[in-house]
């Protein structure tokens, strides 16, 4: 198929603007970063400059890559990464516009690349078990209930890759917090910090420029995990009950 | 320290600890010199890779009270390619009270690496592994339960034991998770400070001993010196110098190699692992393959039609008495579970014999359809919903209505850089742990081991070894990084870069890094013989003279430039290639993933030679133009009794 890509450029000689290319004879099988990669290669093989794009695993796990895709972070498949979405789904003639994630909080840093780090700040902020090497019980020790565990790793699943704030309009990251708060409130190991916790990383994210929640739930449509945002409700009533109880971050 | 040398060749000492196997570590723990904290305060650890091992370490030491530094090319250090791991990460838990043991797992580890690995360090490792999963879930890792609230296990290739902890076929991820918290916590508090997009060029050696690096800040293009009392490269494995591997698309040699050149000594390099279950290749566009996790293998079979006449056909017009299931008719007593070096050449033979199915006729068949019968639609889809989405995604098949079609592909690599019992290299100072070291895995990993060692590395073993080192530097004060050894090492990463992008040759990055693929995937890769290995050694010299006289970098060394860090890691995988296939020439004999077709059983089954091959290949950098000069551990079984692996 025949297609026409319209990328956003910004950074060496681009100032930030979409530029047009146009990509013949690409084959269905392929993978849209790989079709990207095809493209790179003729822009080098005529001495351009390629346009740069995050990407790792390419398979759907390291969060890695971004992309929004004719307006939708990751593109068009319901729980599917970039790197996962493959080119079947599109047809010859289409034209296909190409955007970073775009957030206060998320800085480009060239073409389709945008720094994430306030995400890790988020974690660092309290989204962890205080638990030095060596001073763990026996594993089994603590039972949990299957369906809890289970709902505990649905949180856990977040690759923390930003498409549910590039898909929000405030640009919040309440998702991406709350799956957090959630996994580790969800779990006995967790309750011990649990208060602290969440109070510490929604300050944390407030301080990053993410916008609020305003319940528009796009966060779980685009989210390739498909996380859902019954974790924002759940961390909301975490928060509350942190803030009732007096505690502080 | 009491220590014996196993070592034939004087000048390697691998350290290992005196007495009995089963008490060699319990021995050296309760001997090693330590540091005391306030002294820790005044000791700069720096670790590249944030992946299991480099997290892991990163975390413990900063927990001791070490003044870490951690580099990373990625954006975050949950990006790291233990993240992808599917399957599971073993341990002598027991809890399945089916007679496993720390024994069993380390015999099974010992067995299945071809009697190739150090016993003492399997051993070690088969000990703390039951301490990793009770770390694992203090911290939050989400591990299967079953309904009683406690752990669930499953199996894994070459063992007869379910001792494979998992979380769903995210296990890799879940566990990463819960190392780069423990991680996120020690930056919170001070005790880490991370760099992100910083690639590791180069390592310094001060007095023989390493004492920092040369980094370069992947934004800026800014060239950066740290120094410290230890360095410990946590930076993987070299799968991508076959170019398509289940690698993510960054992971690379370069620090390792940078390390190699600077005195570290490599370890087996040929030893690498081909993984029976991936998607096969689809095009000349495709920039990496997928692995389908080898707990597939517990409920799915491996079958290619009997007769080259029905490849073609749908699997379902094929009858069951015309499909051969071949790992069960050649090895009963494992049968779909035989380890991954087995199972892909298995598959290697029946497509060699026109058997292969799909487009490429490099694919066999991995069938759900009994195991649908047997256990139902949702138990199958509990335990691998997330596998059979994924190959649905990428091929359009789906697996619960047509067999998965698989082919065999480059996954792990066992060889590394040559360490110690403590997980130090021949440079002094400089460690590797993870992948990024040869020592435990011996010719072939199992399955569920990789994650195991990652963090009994960084968690359980580092943190205690590392003193040993360490105790003898209280003394030394800050490493200052304006010494003459610095400026130089700085000065040679910094030509390095103006000649690769000097060049400004016709060809792209990419199109050597895909040549020099199809070179040790032809002639390297999972069957290897005299002639073709000799042939390669030859076309990877003239492949990498031609990349330094025509590889085209575009654009500037002081600017964000993935081109140029692309073209950097695929010089270094240029030199890595000759340096495996040096490695694969000179062991004469097959074992585990380095199968020699010279040397084989009558029933094609890999043939080792104990009498001139029991030892570790350890490769001496000699210079550009020079031949690598190899030096040999002895290796010593004194637990174990060595015999013809099988797994009939």
């Amino acid at each position: 198929m025949n297609l026409t890509l319209k990328i956003w450029r910004q950074g060496g000689k681009y100032k930030g603007e979409f530029v047009t290319y146009k990509l013949d004879n690409v084959n269905e099988h392929m993978s849209f970063l790989e079709m990207l990669d095809v493209l790179n290669e003729q822009l080098i093989a005529q001495r351009e400059e390629p346009i740069a794009f995050e990407h790792d695993c390419r398979e759907g796990i390291c969060g890695t890559c971004s992309l929004v895709i004719d307006g939708r972070p990751h593109g068009p498949m319901k729980g599917t990464t970039t790197c996962q979405l493959h080119m079947r789904h599109y047809n010859d003639g289409d034209t296909i516009v190409i955007e970073p994630f775009r957030a206060k909080a998320f800085p480009v840093i060239r073409d389709l690349v945008v720094d994430r780090s306030a995400f890790d700040r988020i974690i660092q902020a309290g989204g962890y078990i205080s638990v030095n090497t060596g001073q763990a019980q026996d594993a089994n020790a603590i039972p949990i209930e299957k369906d809890q565990a289970s709902r505990a790793f649905d949180a856990a699943a977040c690759i923390g890759c930003g498409a549910c704030v590039a898909a929000c309009p405030n640009a919040s990251a309440m998702l991406f917090t709350s799956a957090k708060v959630s996994h580790l409130a969800l779990l006995p190991q967790g309750e011990v910090e649990r208060r602290r916790r969440v109070l510490a990383m929604i300050a944390q994210m407030d301080k990053e420029g993410f916008g609020k929640c305003s319940n528009v739930t796009a966060c779980e449509a685009e989210c390739p995990k498909e996380i859902s945002v019954s974790n924002i409700a759940r961390m909301n009533r975490e928060y509350l009950g942190a803030s009732f109880a007096g505690e502080t971050a | 320290m009491a220590a014996k040398s196993t070592a034939s060749d004087s000048k390697l000492n691998a350290s290992i600890p005196e007495g009995p196997v089963a008490e060699k570590w319990e021995n050296y723990k309760g001997h090693v010199p330590l540091v005391s904290p306030n002294n820790k305060r005044r000791i700069d650890v720096i670790i590249i890779g944030s992946g299991l091992a480099g997290a892991s370490a990163a975390a413990s030491l900063g927990e001791l009270g070490y003044n870490v530094k951690v580099f990373s090319f990625h954006d975050s250090p949950r990006r790291a390619h233990s993240i992808a791991a599917q399957g599971g990460i073993n341990a002598a838990k027991n809890y399945q009270n089916d007679g496993d043991s720390v024994y069993r797992l380390f015999y099974d580890t010992i067995k299945g690496g071809d009697y190739r690995a150090r016993e003492a360090n399997v051993h070690r490792l088969a000990e703390v592994s039951t301490d990793i999963i009770d770390q694992c879930v203090a911290q939050g890792v989400p591990f299967a339960r079953e309904y009683g609230g406690l752990l669930d296990n499953r199996s894994f290739g070459g063992t007869q034991v379910s001792r494979t902890f998992y979380a769903r076929g995210q296990t890799g991820q879940q566990l990463l998770i819960g190392a780069y918290q423990a991680l996120s916590r020690q930056i919170a508090l001070g005790t880490v400070a991370m760099y992100n997009r910083h690639e590791m060029l180069d390592v310094v050696l001060v007095d023989g001993k390493c004492r920092g690096i040369i980094a370069r800040n992947l934004v800026t293009g800014n060239l950066e010196r740290h120094g410290a009392h230890a360095v410990v490269l946590c930076t993987g494995g070299y799968g991508n110098v076959f170019y398509l591997s289940t690698n993510a698309m960054m992971s690379n040699t370069t620090a390792a190699w940078r390390a190699h050149r600077r005195g570290a000594w490599f370890g087996n390099p040929c030893y690498t692992q081909i993984h029976p279950t991936c998607i096969p290749v689809s095009g000349d566009y495709q920039s990496k393959l997928t692995l389908m996790s080898e707990s597939l293998r517990n409920d799915g079979r491996c079958w290619v039609p009997k007769s080259s006449a029905d490849v073609k056909k749908h699997p379902a017009q094929i009858p069951e008495a015309d499909r051969d299931y071949y790992l069960e008719r050649r090895y009963p007593a494992f049968g779909n579970l035989v380890p991954r070096d087995i199972a892909s050449r298995a598959a290697k033979t029946e497509c060699d014999a026109g058997k292969g199915v799909g487009a490429t006729g490099l694919a066999v068949y991995l069938d759900f359809a009994d195991a649908i019968k047997r256990l139902g639609r949702n138990t199958v889809e509990e335990r691998y919903g997330n596998l059979f989405e994924m190959y649905e995604k990428i091929t359009g098949d789906n697996p619960y209505e047509v067999p998965m079609r698989i082919y065999p592909a480059v996954h792990y690599t066992m060889g590394g850089l040559w360490v110690d019992y403590e997980l130090m290299t021949t440079i002094p100072g400089l460690y590797a742990a993870g992948e990024a070291n040869f020592s435990d895995h011996g010719a072939n990993r199992l399955g569920a081991s990789a994650l195991m060692q990652g963090l009994a590395d960084g968690y359980f073993v580092l943190p205690y070894t590392i003193g040993s080192y360490l105790s003898n530097e209280i003394r030394t004060g800050p490493i200052s990084v304006y010494t003459p050894e610095f400026d130089k090492a700085e000065k040679d990463v910094l030509d390095r870069i103006h000649h690769l992008i000097g060049v400004q040759g016709k060809q792209s990055v990419e199109s050597f890094h895909r040549r020099l693929g199809k070179i040790m995937w032809d002639k390297c890769g999972m069957a290897r013989n005299a002639a073709g290995l000799k042939q390669a050694i030859g076309e990877i010299r003239d492949l990498r003279h031609e990349f330094w006289n025509d590889v085209f970098v575009p654009g500037r060394r002081d600017e964000y430039n993935p081109e140029l860090e692309k073209a950097w890691r695929v010089a270094d995988f240029l030199e890595l290639g000759q340096l495996m296939c040096e490695d694969a020439l000179h062991r004469n004999e097959s074992c585990g993933g380095h199968f020699r077709e010279e040397y084989q059983t009558g029933d094609g089954e890999a043939l080792r030679d104990d009498k001139d091959f029991m030892y570790v290949a350890a490769w001496e950098w000699r210079g550009d133009d020079a031949r690598p000069e190899l030096h040999k551990e002895t290796l010593e079984y004194e637990e174990i009794q060595v015999t013809q692996r099988s797994y009939k």
